[in-house]
């Protein structure tokens, strides 16, 4: 316990007495990883929650007060998501539209870094500029005449609007955070490559692309997860019930569920959950890294 | 070598700077023609198609600013735009000052900061249908889990989606939840902040608040103001939430702008006048962004951080 002595009426910045000190900091840290505690428990109260009640039956889920761990479990409830919609084909379709993103925007994002960064030419300082210019842009402003014009190109029912644009640029955000990093690359090793006869593309691909793969991987997970999210694209461009996303197949059951079996929309709300949540799992210093990319350089 | 080297100082560094012009060109060219295709091509065309009454069945017929002058007249225009107004008004002050405060608790080096910085980023990447469904089950009026919570305590029950006066502020609730992705960044950005700084204050015998007043917030300055705006950007853009948790519903208190447009343009196929719309919440979000820069860019602080 703290000693009686005390002389002034702000002990946390009286540094006369050490025990006192000391057991002030302990008290305080005691209060911030509480605080922490329940913030994060608040954070993650919702997934457990989903879990739960994806587990339950159409009678309980609605029961109170609610069971934590329902018994018995109904893990059925995933099964019959699958005999309720062709969730199987979403899940398939979704990984079709990532895996042609993925290749599109690591190619088109790193060779138009590269340029950005490891090239001298006339006009890059601008063009850079409006690199950063539509990264700010607002994207739904053009949620419109898109439409309009893939509708004119008769991509409404493809995949084509998810993938093609894709290999044009790959996104502003992805260039910008792939020329900051090949910036950060030694020179060195280019400079040496072209004293030996290496063209540009050959430096691109065997120097700057395999030192970089920290930050390709960033892309890439950032990739899957625009994609595997994504819900306003398939929502505009898709209409026939087997080419749907994941997203959008969730969506829908929801409607069609009319929120009666909310056991069973937990259960493809689960589905749709986990592969990110795993992928985040191992790859969670790429996610953090991108985040804090985009916030802290200018 | 019989070439006289005057040849070469005159013609080969311009040949030179031809060369690297291409090439540069040539490696930017994907960003140039998307540029070109996804982003000129749609500006010219929404320009046209602001001034059309078209529903993309039968021909375009030119009306000039008949499209603007109708959403003027349109309730559910202006209905649209307070509601994004005061969602952006709330949800964008709120999550950046949560996120700053859970940001400096974890900067004390309390343990299993890793951990905890998890937890709080783990509802970012949720897929934001997942998380729509999801809120719209635990914010349900007879069976939600809040609700249970409220009872349990002896509170009565919150209509949070039914309640027209209330299902706003339920989303503002439920974006809080996003905060992890400023939180990230605010913890980064803390951690940058080099310890003399505050060994300095020690020395001069600053208390906690003249720290975190003075050095700080005017270090994290930047930081802040970048999430503002990206803040102010994202929020005029939220669609799923209203689209997926309420149907913009009840009685069109959470009818989001981007929600407005989409069903101006694709549930009713005015797509002029959706044109129209696009172009107006384009000035109001740039007229936001130069109001912010001019009355608070002054007072951020540059220049304390290396980089």
């Amino acid at each position: 316990m703290t000693p009686s002595s005390k002389p002034t009426s702000n002990p946390s910045v009286w540094p006369g007495d050490p025990h006192n000190h000391a057991a002030l900091r302990r008290w305080r840290r005691f209060v911030i990883w509480l605080l922490l505690i329940l913030g994060a428990s608040t954070m993650i109260l919702p997934f457990l929650w989903m879990v739960s009640s994806s587990l339950k039956d159409q009678l309980s889920v609605f029961m109170y007060p609610p069971q934590w761990l329902p018994d018995p479990p109904h893990f059925e409830n995933y099964i019959d998501v699958f005999v309720v919609k062709p969730f199987h084909l979403y899940v398939r379709n979704t990984l079709y539209i990532v895996l042609m993103n993925e290749i599109a925007i690591l190619w088109a994002a790193s060779f138009c870094a590269y340029g950005f960064s490891r090239l001298e030419f006339w006009g890059r300082r601008f063009w850079f500029s409006v690199v950063i210019g539509t990264m700010m842009l607002p994207s739904v402003i053009l949620i419109v005449p898109t439409f309009v014009l893939f509708s004119r190109l008769g991509w409404i029912d493809t995949y084509l609007p998810f993938i093609v644009p894709a290999f044009f640029g790959g996104g502003a955000f992805n260039i910008f955070l792939l020329t900051q990093f090949f910036r950060t690359l030694p020179q060195e090793l280019a400079d040496a490559a072209r004293i030996d006869g290496c063209g540009e593309l050959s430096i691109y691909a065997r120097i700057i692309l395999p030192l970089a793969k920290p930050a390709l991987a960033t892309v890439a997970v950032f990739t899957f997860l625009n994609a595997w999210n994504d819900f306003i694209g398939p929502l505009l461009y898709l209409s026939t019930n087997e080419k749907y996303t994941v997203a959008m197949g969730l969506a829908l059951f929801r409607g069609a569920l009319l929120q009666t079996r909310w056991d069973l929309l937990m259960a493809a709300a689960v589905i749709m959950t986990v592969p990110v949540l795993i992928l985040f799992f191992f790859a969670q210093r790429y996610f953090i890294e991108g985040v804090v990319m985009t916030g802290l350089k200018e | 070598m019989p070439i006289n080297p005057g040849w070469r100082t005159r013609l080969l560094p311009h040949t030179n700077r031809a060369r690297r012009n291409l090439m540069g060109y040539l490696f930017i060219a994907p960003f140039l023609l998307g540029f070109l295709l996804w982003f000129l091509l749609p500006t010219a065309t929404a320009i046209w198609m602001a001034f059309q009454d078209w529903n993309m069945m039968t021909p375009p017929r030119f009306i000039f600013l008949e499209n603007f002058a109708s959403l003027l007249r349109d309730e559910l225009f202006w209905q649209s735009l307070k509601v994004t107004f005061v969602y952006t008004l709330f949800s964008v002050p709120l999550t950046m000052l949560l996120a700053f405060a859970v940001a400096l608790l974890m900067n004390t080096k309390v343990r299993g900061i890793h951990f905890f910085r998890t937890l709080y980023y783990l509802p970012v990447v949720v897929p934001a249908v997942a998380g729509s469904i999801l809120w719209a089950w635990i914010l349900n009026t007879e069976f939600g889990f809040l609700n249970i919570l409220l009872r349990a305590v002896g509170l009565p029950k919150v209509r949070w989606l039914v309640d027209p006066n209330l299902a706003l502020f339920s989303l503002i609730l439920v974006s809080l939840w996003g905060l992890g992705s400023t939180m990230v960044i605010y913890l980064a950005g803390l951690q940058g902040v080099p310890d003399v700084y505050y060994e300095a204050a020690d020395i001069d015998g600053a208390g906690r608040w003249h720290k975190l007043r003075h050095i700080t917030i005017p270090l994290m300055s930047p930081v802040i103001f970048f999430t503002l705006v990206m803040g102010i950007i994202g929020s005029f853009q939220v669609f799923t939430a209203g689209y997926l948790i309420t149907g913009g519903g009840p009685d069109n208190a959470t009818l989001f702008y981007v929600l407005h447009i989409y069903r101006t343009g694709f549930k009713n196929f005015h797509m002029g006048e959706a044109a129209a719309l696009s172009w107006v919440l384009f000035v109001i979000i740039v007229a936001l962004v130069a109001i912010i820069f001019k009355y608070i860019g002054g007072s951020v602080h540059y220049g304390g951080r290396e980089s």
